[in-house]
């Protein structure tokens, strides 16, 4: 066992709950785990590397070979393609003399696809040795490789300047920018840290007048089930187990969605006085944040905002000097899997496993987190509790919408003047929307409402409210103009991402996303029929019998597009015999053979 | 009333099927007074002379040839049923699919053991005449729209026997589970 | 013990005790409720779904839902057969499903469950797949070809400290079974038996016992699956 193997092990005192934290480590040491590693760790671990490679395996940012000096990972989303990803992609493969998904011949770089990252409103970007290189231009790229070549390390690399607010701080110096268009009341709002815990201890606040508050205030989810937040909390208190743990879900993976990544930079003690304002409600003694992979290079920058806490008698024995109320946080980063920002899938991540859902019952409330009661909440809506706590019961329920209650953020990006983060009030339409971060109507599309799993919603729907009456949201909003091929460029796209996001556990949505997409070519390619498009929509009750939301909502691309913009589908129906006829092209078919004897084709 | 007009072929298949058909025995004589046939190996009539009532298809497709018998047969049945594994999804010739054309072309013509050392000048037969091959085998309804499919390896007679008296008398469909295979 | 309860399945009273999954319950009652992945002795797992019923309007698995007193269950409502089948069609369409020449034929769950819900042929495009067959262990044949995932060998199958003989590797539509390699050895004759027998296709083949249970008195040559708990209708 190599030293770095034993070292790390030792670290988290060889306990395979900790598995993704080793394997982190690892990699951030050697820069890719190697077979003696996965030998080294089951060993350890008393696994067999099976065991250890089924983890290994899950993770898209694990690598089992060498990587290159700089490893650039250049998002693919729908967004990135719409604000012009192809011609960056060339420009790195041109310049680096290499194709994606292999290593340049001199060992330097190495390009590689990945899905959305979180940086809609600043596509195209991509992670470069973990750190983001937002709004890419060909020029951009040439000068990165350039640069590379001359060996300028990854820090340096940030040549086009750090972005705005914390962002320029001196533990995150990040090119990223916020792009925050609008600040409204409850999150961005001037927040003075701690003063949630201080109303608890001046207030002499109980456990249950806490939830209490809560349930008063109508808080709901902000991750888009909107799920009340009171009843949550009250059941976990509740439930019968020694530990209880609060999680605060950052795995924003959603395409479109990056609304996280800004309250993560701006607010994050907003974020941490809501998780300990959990665990108060609940009787938890144990916080973790779980934050993706892609904003890794936020780690020292949260680690030393909980060291000040620390410091500050904010975390630890006592927090804020209230009586019997110890609380810890701890940071687990993921390595790259959308399901995981499915509760169940993320416990099961933070044990150190694959990030596959649990069935449910039991809900984590009940058994979570190492089999106790976990509660897990969204990074806005811990945000909001802080708020609501500070300010009031009243002043929240002034904002929104009778069921809607506090304000949303939304990730708007796409074909938009003004990408970037808004705060709004619940209760607006689409429209405001538009008209709110520069969006032309007359040239709009589509918008993607609550990224690929939400609806795809065209202009004779824009006057429809975003609350959790009408269309729920987890926030994100794409602007697809109609210079864009919806079909081919979005909702095909979107197909692929979640055949590359499934688990593979359940069969209804490994299998069936990939029968709609081969059907979805079929169409585009002038092959379907309009049968296929009944079909299509005919199988959706397949995909619901899956176990969580990212199988249940896999078809959701497709469908809501044939709902609203069934005339696209169909305008790519070429074959005049479709009834009789499968659209099979048998020049295409017999091309290879013909080839290969040497002979032209004779039909 | 005049009896329905069948029709029968085999494509990328070994004529399993057929035979499966001949053991219904006895129930031959039945058959002969329910139906007439038309373009079948079991009456050896080469090409449609009528439009026909049923066509019974066995094998996938494999070859252009293939393609274009099932043109035919689309163009003159009413009702067309997929009979047999590889009818149905290419069966054992579709164990081709997912090899590069050049491999497979490759070992018949040139590595397998009757071939070897017998093609010294390693043709391959490319004449215009022949039909070409297709790049992987092809189950008969992605080609063209099929009403029916009896699954089977070969179906067993007494499923072929139900669904044909079925299809000619408007009856239901027996499918007791004995004769239900894929096997 | 634990109390009994009384629960409907599709409008027929039944008893069962509470906490029990619903498929057990289902069976005491002699009503069939169709799985592929559950495996008895084995914490379910829920990956096939094959077992979807509607639990007081809700989908559920009932492999894995605890029954509680008072549950109304949708069985073989056209709603949920058609669910069913269709997933059975997912599993045929994905693979490279080879009855005929497949040694587990008669034997195999995933194709009396096509036998059970006459399926005749997928409602799904064939996919095809490239499938590796491994053949490289002394005592056991892998073929991905077969192989549906359903996770039955990576939960049973343990050494005697725990570790996993079986596990998955990478996810979604690249997801495959490996065998730990460090492990191989320890898979005996006694090993790989357990193995095929614990897989419900013919994906885990243990080597040299080829068609020893002729083809007609295989388990389901002449029975439906699940029959066994069926009452006469």
């Amino acid at each position: 066992m190599s030293s770095v193997v034993s070292g790390v092990l030792q670290e988290y005192g060889n306990d395979a709950g900790r598995l993704m934290d080793i394997l982190l480590d690892i990699q951030a040491e050697n820069g890719y785990i190697s077979d003696e590693d996965i030998t080294g760790i089951a060993t350890g671990l008393d696994m067999s590397t099976a065991d250890v490679e089924q983890t290994v395996s899950f993770y898209h940012f694990f690598a089992r070979k060498p990587m290159a000096k700089y490893n650039v990972y250049l998002n693919n989303s729908a967004i990135a393609v719409l604000m012009g990803r192809e011609k960056i992609a060339e420009a790195f493969e041109r310049e680096s003399g290499c194709k994606f998904g292999e290593v340049s011949e001199d060992g330097l770089i190495s390009l590689e696809d990945c899905a959305d990252i979180g940086m809609a409103d600043q596509e195209p970007a991509a992670l470069i040795n973990g750190l983001v290189f937002p709004n890419l231009t060909g020029f951009l790229v040439k000068e990165l490789v350039r640069d590379m070549r001359k060996g300028v390390s990854v820090d340096e690399l940030r040549a086009h300047g750090l972005g705005d607010g914390m962002n320029n701080s001196q533990h995150l110096k990040a090119t990223v920018n916020n792009n925050i268009r609008k600040k409204g009341a409850v999150i961005f709002s001037e927040y003075q840290a701690g003063s949630a815990l201080d109303k608890v201890k001046s207030d002499r606040m109980s456990p249950e007048q806490l939830i209490e508050l809560v349930k008063q205030s109508g808080l709901r989810g902000r991750g888009g089930a909107g799920f009340p937040t009171a009843m949550k909390w009250d059941f976990c208190r509740k439930a019968q187990g020694e530990k209880k743990y609060i999680f605060c879900n950052a795995d924003e993976g959603e395409p479109g969605t990056f609304k996280d990544r800004v309250i993560l930079t701006e607010r994050p003690r907003l974020i941490f006085d809501g998780m300990a304002l959990a665990g108060y409600a609940v009787g938890a003694h144990k916080g973790i944040l779980y934050v993706r992979y892609e904003y890794m290079y936020m780690k020292h920058y949260l680690e030393s905002v909980l060291t000040e806490m620390r410091n500050e008698g904010a975390l630890g024995k006592k927090v804020n000097g209230i009586d019997g109320f110890d609380f810890e946080i701890r940071i687990q980063y993921g390595a790259g899997a959308y399901v995981c920002g499915e509760e169940s899938a993320l416990i099961e991540s933070a044990e150190g496993k694959r990030g596959e859902p649990r069935d449910r019952p039991p809900f984590p409330v009940e058994k979570g987190y190492r089999g106790m009661p976990t509660v897990i909440n969204n990074v806005e809506t811990l945000c909001s509790v802080a708020k609501l706590v500070t300010n009031g019961v009243e002043w929240f329920k002034s904002l929104g919408t009778g069921q809607s209650t506090g304000t949303k953020l939304l990730s708007i990006s796409g074909d938009v003047k003004y990408p970037g983060v808004y705060e709004v009030e619940w209760g607006f339409s689409i429209n405001d929307i538009l008209e709110m971060s520069g969006g032309d109507p007359a040239t709009v599309q589509a918008v993607q409402v609550g990224g690929p799993s939400g609806s795809c919603v065209g202009p004779n729907e824009f006057e429809r409210t975003i609350s959790y009456e009408d269309l729920s949201t987890g926030g994100s909003m794409m602007v697809i103009g109609e210079q864009h091929d919806l079909l081919q460029d979005v909702v095909l796209n979107f197909t692929e991402f979640f055949i590359d996001e499934s688990c593979g556990s359940c069969s209804t949505c490994r299998a069936l996303a990939v029968m709609y997409k081969k059907t979805l070519e079929k169409v585009l390619s002038g092959g379907g029929r309009r049968k296929d498009i009944d079909a299509m929509l005919s199988w959706s009750p397949i995909g619901k019998a899956s176990r969580c939301g990212l199988g249940q909502t896999a078809m959701n691309p497709i469908c809501t597009s044939i709902k609203n913009f069934r005339y696209l589908y169909e305008g790519h129906i070429k074959n005049a015999n479709e009834q009789y006829e499968g659209g099979f092209d048998i020049a295409k078919a017999v091309a290879d053979s013909c080839e290969v004897v040497g002979r032209r084709p004779n039909l | 009333m005049s009896k329905a007009v069948v029709a029968t072929t085999s494509m990328a298949g070994c004529f399993g099927c057929h035979m499966s058909f001949l053991d219904i025995d006895e129930r031959i004589l039945d058959l002969i007074e329910l139906v007439e046939f038309n373009k079948s190996p079991i009456d050896d009539i080469k090409h449609f002379t009528k439009q026909c009532d049923i066509g019974l298809l066995e094998g996938g497709c494999a070859n252009s040839e293939n393609v274009e018998v099932l043109k035919e047969f689309r163009k003159h049945c009413k009702i067309l049923v997929s009979v047999g594994e590889c009818a149905l999804m290419g069966g054992l010739p579709a164990m081709r699919n997912g090899i590069p054309i050049k491999e497979c072309i490759d070992e018949a013509y040139l590595n397998a053991p009757t071939t070897k050392n017998c093609n010294p000048d390693r043709i391959l037969p490319n004449d215009d005449e022949l039909p070409m091959l297709l790049d992987r085998v092809y189950p008969c309804h992605e080609i063209v729209k099929i009403d029916y499919f009896l699954p089977g390896c070969p179906p067993r007679a007494d499923l072929i026997w139900n669904a044909l008296y079925a299809l000619v008398t408007g009856d239901e469909l027996k499918l007791p589970y004995e004769v239900f295979k894929y096997d | 013990m634990s109390e009994f309860v009384s629960f409907k399945i599709d409008g027929k009273q039944c008893m069962g005790r509470a906490g029990e999954y619903i498929t057990e319950a289902a069976e005491r009652n002699n009503i069939y409720i169709p799985t592929l992945c559950d495996y008895k002795g084995t914490a379910p797992k829920a990956s096939c779904r094959v077992c979807t019923v509607k639990v007081n309007g809700r989908v559920m698995t009932s492999c894995t839902t605890p029954l509680q007193e008072g549950m109304e269950i949708e069985n073989e409502t056209a709603e949920i057969q058609d669910i069913r089948s269709g997933i059975i069609e997912l599993l045929f369409a994905e693979g490279n499903h080879l009855c005929p020449s497949c040694e587990k034929s008669g034997s195999c769950e995933l194709q009396a469950l096509g036998y059970r819900f006459r399926m005749m042929v997928p409602r799904f495009p064939y996919l095809f797949p490239v499938r590796e067959i491994d053949a490289s262990h002394p005592k056991l044949i892998k073929d991905h070809n077969r192989c549906i995932l359903c996770k039955r060998c990576v939960r049973v199958m343990k050494d005697e400290k725990g570790r996993s003989f079986f596990a998955f590797y990478k996810r979604g539509a690249k997801l495959e079974i490996t065998i730990a390699p460090e492990l191989a050895d320890k898979i005996t004759d006694e090993v790989a038996q357990q193995a095929m027998d614990v897989c419900p296709t013919g994906a885990l083949l243990k080597k040299r016992k080829g068609w020893d249970v002729p083809v007609g008195k295989r388990l389901f040559d002449m029975k439906p699956i699940g029959s066994e708990f069926e009452q006469v209708k």
